[in-house]
This record gives structure tokens, sequence and C-alpha cells, in this order.
């Protein structure tokens, strides 16, 4: 056939049409809706998007148009990384992988006729929900903190303008002031975080504030790679840091934001600036759909199926699965495990056993970086680990060095695994 | 040293007076550069029988234009560099291994440059002693090259499935970039079957040094390896 100017752009009208059109052209298409654009989320979205190429419709919903990622703020915080560094936009995810991102919150899950209701008003149908709502604060955890105190007392545990302001509050503390950190109990976000967060600001301090003092009234006994971190603050802060844990009274402890005050064990100290991590459970939402039990949201490793609801996936810091911590590489690794079941359940993809990982680096000093890691399975009853490693005390400097420019490589490749 | 200088004085010797001058004066020590070369024969051979690997073969590098092997298939941003004239010569090369992702940007190659002048000097000096006859390459002296595990011929003969190997994957591009970026973490795209394969093993038998490797590679199965093989050596 010849094709003539006129018929060109007839053909070229025909294809505007059936675009304007997606509910006829897409019936019968699979929908899959994703609440939430961190670690978990953007990697899932992505994922099922990429591998159905195009067989399921995928509607990611995430309020910030910018997402920060948690992991990399304390190393904003303590000046080595750009906040523009850790800032990423879903452009990509819209553009590449043709992922509809709704930039607006889920406010309510119908399970029976599996919808979501959004705060502007729209309602979204699903097959499949997948919920990777991170993490939102216990009521009432830290005696004397809510959020409308978390401008005195900033938590910095959603990395962004909480970032940025308890950056510049460590900035201007006076000479010989007084930094508290009130950590959080397991489990939580990201575990070694609390105390990459103290290294990074002792390390701040170091520079700037060398007489300052740091506590952290901790309401566990130990911590993640305590060994390390205590090893690290010895041979880089003398002396600067004080950690209280529950053995000592860290478990008693209430703050007074008007007076940026913190009471441990009943003893009073006037601070300058107070970081307060609250409980954490999984987010709100979460808790909406109903199918959460106690804190947190029980999935099933095999598939991260919410074991109250078969047509909705947890993904991430808001679930229940056995051995992982709650990391973004977790939610990464769970994400993906995910898809596949989620493809394979609406396309009948080829679906292989579930099978996850997770490394946290953490810097200590300048180039002093440290990291754990493990490999999990899905059981029946739970995700289990099956091998780990840590980093060791005594390390050398150039193993050190090495696994910190690895964490930046990490990083640089779990971002492109996440938003593409 | 000695060996470098009798090198150099044939090389000068063959190659005529164009390069005389240069070759008056050794690079640096070819000895010790044998040595830094240790960093970079995981991926480069160099001497008889060297081949293509996860980099080219190195064998008369000196005075070749950047990406000329039409049996390799080069990063995109080194077939610019080619367009844009870079030659390997020793401020080419020199420059290349200082600082690699700033002399040619988008190379596949992750190395994150090797800083102090005398390394990268002892370092094109060994170089060179198998650029003495760029036209006759397989005449320079062979160089001991172990192999890293010995695998039955029947793991090597795997072929791996590569749907497998794209949902095994998923595992490792958390680090590694699919487009093969380098950023503090390797490229492990695009590489000849059987060097992936190999350097898995290697990992899982913990002989290669890397905690997250040897758990990563610890529980992966042989057809798991060829099947991630398969999957990575292809991906564009």
């Amino acid at each position: 056939m010849k094709l003539n100017r006129r018929g060109f752009i007839g053909a070229g009208a025909a294809v505007a049409a059936s675009l304007s059109a997606p509910m006829v052209m897409g019936a019968g298409k699979p929908r899959v809706v994703v609440i939430g654009g961190g670690a978990g989320g953007a990697t899932a979205a992505r994922y099922i998007a990429k591998g159905s190429k195009g067989a399921i419709d995928v509607t990611l919903v995430e309020p910030s148009r910018t997402y920060y990622t948690c992991f990399f703020s304390n190393l904003y915080i303590a000046g080595f990384r750009e906040l523009s560094s850790i800032a990423h936009s879903y452009g990509t995810l819209a553009s590449k992988y043709g992922v509809n991102v709704v930039h607006d919150w889920a406010v309510g899950i119908d399970r029976d006729a599996k919808t979501v209701s959004l705060a502007g008003g729209a309602k979204l149908s699903y097959d499949r929900l997948v919920l990777s709502p991170g993490i939102d604060f216990v009521d009432g955890a830290v005696p004397g903190w809510d959020v409308t105190s978390q401008n005195k007392m900033p938590h910095a545990y959603k990395a962004g303008s909480q970032s940025e302001l308890l950056k510049a509050q460590i900035e201007a503390m006076p000479q010989g002031g007084t930094f508290a950190m009130v950590a959080p109990p397991n489990p939580y976000r990201c575990p070694p975080g609390p105390y990459e967060r103290v290294s990074m600001v002792a390390h701040v301090l170091k520079e700037k504030n060398p007489t300052a003092k740091i506590i952290i009234a901790d309401p566990k006994p130990k911590f993640s790679k305590m060994a390390l971190f205590q090893e690290g603050w010895g041979n880089h802060y003398d002396g600067m840091i004080d950690w209280v844990g529950s053995d000592f009274g860290g478990d008693n402890v209430e703050v007074n934001p008007d007076e940026m005050t913190v009471s441990i064990d009943g003893e009073v100290t006037k601070v300058d600036v107070c970081n307060v991590i609250p409980a954490m459970k999984a987010g709100k939402i979460c808790e909406m759909a109903g199918i959460t039990e106690g804190n947190w949201a029980p999935v099933s490793g095999h598939t991260m199926q919410s074991r109250i609801d078969e047509n909705i996936h947890v993904l991430g810091d808001a679930t229940n699965q056995g051995d992982m911590p709650k990391s973004g590489f977790s939610a990464n690794s769970q994400a993906k495990v995910a898809a596949m079941a989620i493809r394979g359940a609406l396309t009948g993809s080829k679906v292989f056993p579930a099978k996850f990982s997770n490394t946290c680096w953490s810097l200590i000093d300048t180039e002093d970086g440290v990291k754990v890691g493990a490999t999990y399975e899905a059981t029946d009853e739970k995700i289990a680990k099956v091998d780990g490693f840590i980093s060791k005390t005594g390390e050398g400097a150039e193993l050190r060095k090495a696994t910190y420019e690895e964490s930046v490589g990490w990083y640089a490749g779990i971002t492109s695994d996440m938003f593409g | 040293m000695r060996l470098g200088g009798v090198v150099i004085a044939v090389w000068a010797a063959l190659s005529g007076a164009a390069f005389a001058e240069e070759s008056a004066t050794a690079i640096g020590d070819p000895e010790r550069g044998a040595k830094m070369f240790k960093r970079c024969q995981s991926c480069h051979q160099v001497g008889l029988g060297g081949k293509h690997k996860v980099g080219p073969h190195l064998n008369g590098i000196f005075f070749r234009p950047a990406a000329a092997f039409d049996d390799y298939k080069y990063s995109k941003g080194m077939y610019a560099a080619r367009e844009a004239g870079l030659v390997w010569d020793v401020d080419g090369l020199g420059n290349f291994l200082e600082a690699p992702k700033a002399t040619v940007p988008g190379t596949k190659m992750s190395f994150r440059g090797m800083k102090k002048e005398q390394d990268r000097n002892d370092l094109l000096a060994y170089l060179r002693t198998f650029s003495d006859n760029p036209q006759d390459i397989p005449e320079a002296a062979p160089t001991a090259r172990k192999v890293e595990v010995e695998l039955a011929p029947e793991i090597l003969a795997i072929v791996g499935d590569p749907d497998y190997g794209e949902y095994l994957s998923t595992e490792c591009t958390t680090c590694h970039q699919t487009d093969g970026a380098y950023d503090g973490i390797p490229s492990i795209v695009q590489w000849p079957t059987e060097d992936f394969v190999i350097a898995m093993h290697a990992y899982k038998i913990k002989q290669r040094e890397h905690p997250v490797m040897q758990m990563m590679a610890g529980r992966l199965s042989d057809e798991e390896i060829a099947a991630l093989a398969a999957y990575f050596g292809n991906l564009e």
C-alpha cells in the first residue's frame, strides 16, 4: 500500500483515538496499585511494569514529588553528601517504564471492592495491591514528645526537611554544648541507623565543636554492629559519646521540648539538640486496611502476600516477615519477590523460589566504613536467615576505605534499581 | 630493569627513529610493573596466547588507537574516544590509568584509577615489553597466569537458562548496575561466560576475597551460576 499524506494523517488520528480511550483498549488488563514510592514500592512498580512489558497496568501512589532516601541521609548530615544527591524523582518510572505515577495520599482501602481512595477524591481499582508505606511513629512512645514537637526535637528518620533541620541544629550548637539522642526500641527501620547518625554527628562536632558532648538514651541493652561502633567511637571520638543502655536506665526517658531537657532514669539534663527517634509501627495505611497484627503487617515469605488478605502484598519496613532487618536493601529485595509473584498470578509468567538478601553499610568516620549482611529464604513460617557476615573489629584502613567506596557504589546501584 | 632495557632497545631499533627519543629513557621499572599488573589480570591478558577476556588483551597496545579490535565489544564511551582520536601512547595510557572514568566517560573498565605516577610508569614499562613489535604480538614472552579455580568440564559446559538468570539477577542489581556503570561496585555485564562462571565459583569456595560476594555465591548452584552468566553476558 502506498501511504500518501492524507492516509498517514488518518492513521495518526486512529492511533491518537486509541490512546485517548484506554478504558476500552485496556479492558481486561490486570491492574496493580502500589502505595509508597520508596525502596519497596518504587522497585516493585518498576519490576512489574518492566517484566510484564505493558501487560499489567501499574499505578504508583506516592505523595512526594521528590523522594529523599533515608539511606545516606546521615552522610548528608555529616557533610559527605549534598542533599540533592539523595533526592530522586519518578520521571523515569513514568516515561521509560509506563508506570502511572500519582502524587497523592492513599486515605482508604476497600478490600471487598478492591479499591483505593485517594485524598484528592479519585478511586483506583486493583487486582493486586502492593503496600510499601514505610513506618510511622507509635503515639506516646517517648513521654513528652509528639509530632508537634518535631521542629524542636527532630526525628530525622524520614529524610528530607527533617534531615535539613537536624543538620542546621547541630551546626548551630554552642561550643561545648550537648547533643542527645533518644534511640528506638526493636524492631525499627535501619538497625545501625541511630548509631551511624551518632557517628556522623560526632564527625561534625569533632571539627566544629570539639568540646561538645553526645549522650544516647537507649531502651535496648545492645545494638546493631555495637562492637564496631564502640571501637570506632573510641578511635575517632574518644570521650565524646556517652551511650546509656537499658541496663543503666536508658529505657526510662522523658523529654521536654519547651525546656529542651531530657530526663534519663530521673536525671534531668539540659541539652542543645535532641534527636528523638520514637518506637515505630507500620505506615498508617496498613492499619487502615486492616492487615496489621500488633504494630506490623504479617506476610508470607514465599510471595510477600499479607497473611490477612491474599490480594495485598506488603513490603519493607511495614512488614512482620521473620529474620530480615527493616532496611532499604531488604525492601528492594522483597519487592522483586513480590513482583515475580504478582506477574505470575496475573499473567502466568514463570515463578521461581523466593530468595532474599540484605547488606547494611555504615560509616563511622571519613572512609571508615563497616557492613553487615545476610541471605534469606522463605519457609512456611517466615523469611529465615541462611548465611551472614559482619565486618570485624581491628580491620585495616584500606579495607575500611574499600567498604566505604563499595557503599557509594551500592547507593548508585540501588537507586537506579528503584527509579530506573 | 635489565630486561626492560633490552626490550626497549630492540623496540627502538625495530620501530625506527620516530620514537627513538622517547625510548631512550625507560618509562619505569617493568619488574615492579609486573606486580602492579596483578591488579589488572582478573580482566586483561597480556603475553603469548593472550585473549580478550572481560577486557581486551593488551598485547601490542602501544600506539594502537582506542577501541581498535573488531572482535571485542567496547563501551560506547570507548568508541567515542576512538572517534575523538585517542591513541594509547604513554600519555594516553597514563591518563586513562590515572582516572579511567574521567578520561573515557562511560568506559566499562571497573577500575578506580592508579593515583601514583610511579605505579603507572612501572605498569606501562611492563606492558610495553609486550608491545616491542606490534606486528608480531605472540612473540612476546608468556606471562604466568594461573587458573583461579579448576572446574570440571561438565560445570563449564552447563548452558544457563537466561530467564532464570534474569530472576536471579535481581539479587545482583541492588548493587551492580545493569547499564554497566561503575561507581564503586564493578560492572558484571557482558562478561565472557567462562570468566563469569569461574569468578563466581571462586567466590563460592571462598578463594576470592569478599564477604558479600562469598555469601551471595555461596548458595548458588552450578546451574544458577550458569544462568546468571547467560543473562548478564548478553545484557545490552
